[in-house]
């Protein structure tokens, strides 16, 4: 297929006079976990709006898997699974109603998506919670529903904007590790999104550093960075400031 | 955006997945659950309903007073279910010109905004649908279920005012009813756009809620006496030619008929009293020689088309603004 996933062209995004993304150029590889790391405001969440066609580049191009996303996102969003900050539930109805709701959406058969969505509540570890009302997760637990509602279409990537926000340690791991876990098995493309450094530097092979709308630096994430300081140098280097912000 | 292309996949998708519904009637297969299961759907339905109920029994209590000897509607026994009230509870048409905005505002006004709080939104964006299908769905939702709920309370009126009064409606009276039940739900329609509309375009439910109810306020109350005080200001000297009379009311009545209330309640008269021949001044010469008779229906349709026009008009131009609005709005998770 194509060796890119997701290729940006010279992606702009303006909103009046602010420059939210900023002559952005960034390909990421198949099968690999993309790390988006940078600052609250450096225009992570606008480049993942383009790349699903939410909202419109001002000048420059998406594509993912060789599609424009801005001209054709029906058939991006076929293929990407992505998982919002802060993910929300219909209230009223049970996390297994939440999936099956999504796969009707895709198109997939009623039968098919209840086992499909039961497998991947197991996978997730809801299953118990399967029948509860999405009302009432809790916020980890919601998280963990968003990536199984993300999965249930079977992408070929998955996009996860700030997914541990709100989660306490023990449940970072855990969702950490399912990320990690998943991508391997099934040889899923992952961007993730985030501004802790340390998480990103768990889970990705190759890390982009975004500041002010722009990438400055593209990393790959050798054991050498995992497990020494080598990346909190760089991050330190363009950002300043202490370590990661854990 | 990609139209043509949806089209070709809605077909090619056909053969492929028959066993499956497509994703618009999902969505409202989905929303219609939501309304009916909602507490204000009930809430809303138990008004409604109360109010519907005590029309019927002020008609009822009233018809006998209400058929006068010469009365050229005095063929129309059952219509007058629908108007007929003693001045102490309103007929039914006025309820429904009254409420029925009430209806659409309260099913409409958290349309998108509730979906964007709750972070759905961008969830539900993210999957493979178009975009306008999510308002398209919760526009027909929504219609579908005011639509059943009127034709059942219009269907109800009949039932009831049969048993009681035990003339059966000719078929005229009956497309009547069901004409003025239509028009009832293009009326309701066009509040429920409106009120979609304000979802969009602000964040807060609350606001958007308040916003409606101003329109609604503005046209039901102040709006009348606007007209007044302008009419006040216009009318033409004690010495003014007829001519200039004549134009004078026209201008106020074309003034008044900016009031999406005014349209529907000169279509539902019209529609539900035969005998009213003309919506605009009439010179003596022009009533001259004419028989006080009713119209047959199509001639009742024919008088009230404008207005009939006129509010699909405004109900299409809140669609357009809503969907303008919407499909050009940026979605952000919360």
């Amino acid at each position: 297929m194509c060796q890119y996933v997701i290729e940006l062209t010279g992606l702009t995004k303006k909103y009046g006079n602010f420059t939210a993304v900023n002559d952005l150029n960034l390909q990421i590889r198949k099968g690999e976990i993309f790390g988006l790391l940078g600052p609250n405001g450096a225009g992570k969440s606008t480049t993942i709006l383009m790349m699903l066609g939410l909202t419109e580049p001002t000048t420059g191009s998406v594509k993912v898997c060789n599609i424009d996303s801005t001209t054709h996102p029906i058939d991006v969003k076929r293929k990407v699974g992505y998982l919002p900050e802060d993910v929300g539930f219909y209230e009223d109805m049970t996390g297994i109603e939440n999936l099956i709701y999504t796969a009707a959406l895709n198109g997939i058969r009623k039968k098919e998506a209840r086992a499909k969505a039961e497998q991947l509540l197991d996978r997730v570890g809801l299953l118990k919670e399967a029948d509860k009302k999405a009302g009432k997760y809790s916020k980890g637990m919601r998280q963990r529903l968003g990536l199984a509602d993300v999965l249930i279409k079977s992408p070929e990537v998955i996009i996860l904007d700030e997914p541990t926000s709100g989660i306490d340690p023990a449940g970072v791991q855990e969702f950490m590790d399912l990320i990690r876990q998943l991508s391997r098995e099934e040889g899923l493309t992952v961007l993730f999104s985030s501004h802790h450094l340390n998480q990103v530097r768990q889970v990705c092979d190759r890390v982009g550093l975004f500041g002010g709308g722009k990438l400055l630096a593209e990393i790959e994430l050798t054991d050498l960075h995992k497990t020494e300081h080598g990346l909190d140098d760089i991050y330190n280097q363009y950002f300043g400031g202490g370590r990661s912000h854990e | 955006m990609g139209l043509t292309i949806s089209i070709i996949n809605i077909s090619g998708e056909d053969a492929a997945m028959s066993n499956t519904n497509h994703p618009f009637w999902v969505i409202v297969n989905k929303e219609i659950s939501d309304y009916v299961r909602s507490w204000r759907f009930i809430i809303l339905i138990v008004i409604i309903a109360l109010t519907c109920m005590g029309s019927l029994y002020t008609a009822l209590t009233n018809i006998r007073e209400a058929i006068k000897p010469n009365d050229p509607d005095g063929a129309f026994l059952f219509l007058k279910l629908f108007t007929v009230s003693d001045g102490t509870l309103p007929s039914f048409a006025v309820f429904i010109s009254f409420l029925g905005p009430l209806l659409g505002i309260s099913l409409g006004f958290d349309a998108i905004n509730s979906e964007q709080n709750k972070g759905t939104l961008s969830r539900i964006l993210s999957q493979p649908i178009h975009r306008d299908y999510l308002i398209n769905a919760k526009f027909v939702a929504a219609l579908t279920v005011i639509g059943i709920m009127l034709f059942m309370l219009g269907f109800l009126v009949m039932g009831f005012g049969l048993i009681a009064i035990g003339i059966p409606p000719t078929a005229e009276e009956f497309m009547r009813v069901i004409f003025f039940l239509l028009v009832s739900l293009f009326y309701v329609a066009f509040w429920l756009n409106l009120s979609i509309f304000f979802s969009i375009r602000f964040k807060q439910a609350a606001t958007s809620a308040l916003a409606c109810v101003a329109i609604w306020l503005f046209f039901s109350v102040f709006y009348n006496m606007i007209i007044n005080l302008v009419g006040k200001a216009l009318s033409p000297s004690a010495w003014a030619s007829d001519y200039q009379v004549i134009a004078y009311q026209r201008f106020m009545l074309n003034l008044l008929r900016f009031a999406p209330s005014e349209l529907f309640n000169e279509a539902t008269m019209t529609l539900l009293m035969p005998s009213v021949r003309s919506l605009g001044p009439l010179t003596m010469e022009q009533v001259h020689g004419a028989i006080p008779s009713p119209l047959p229906l199509g001639q009742s349709l024919l008088v009230v088309w404008p207005q009939l026009t006129g509010l699909i008009a405004a109900t299409v131009v809140c669609f357009a603004l809503s969907y303008v609005s919407f499909m050009r709005k940026e979605v952000r998770s919360r």
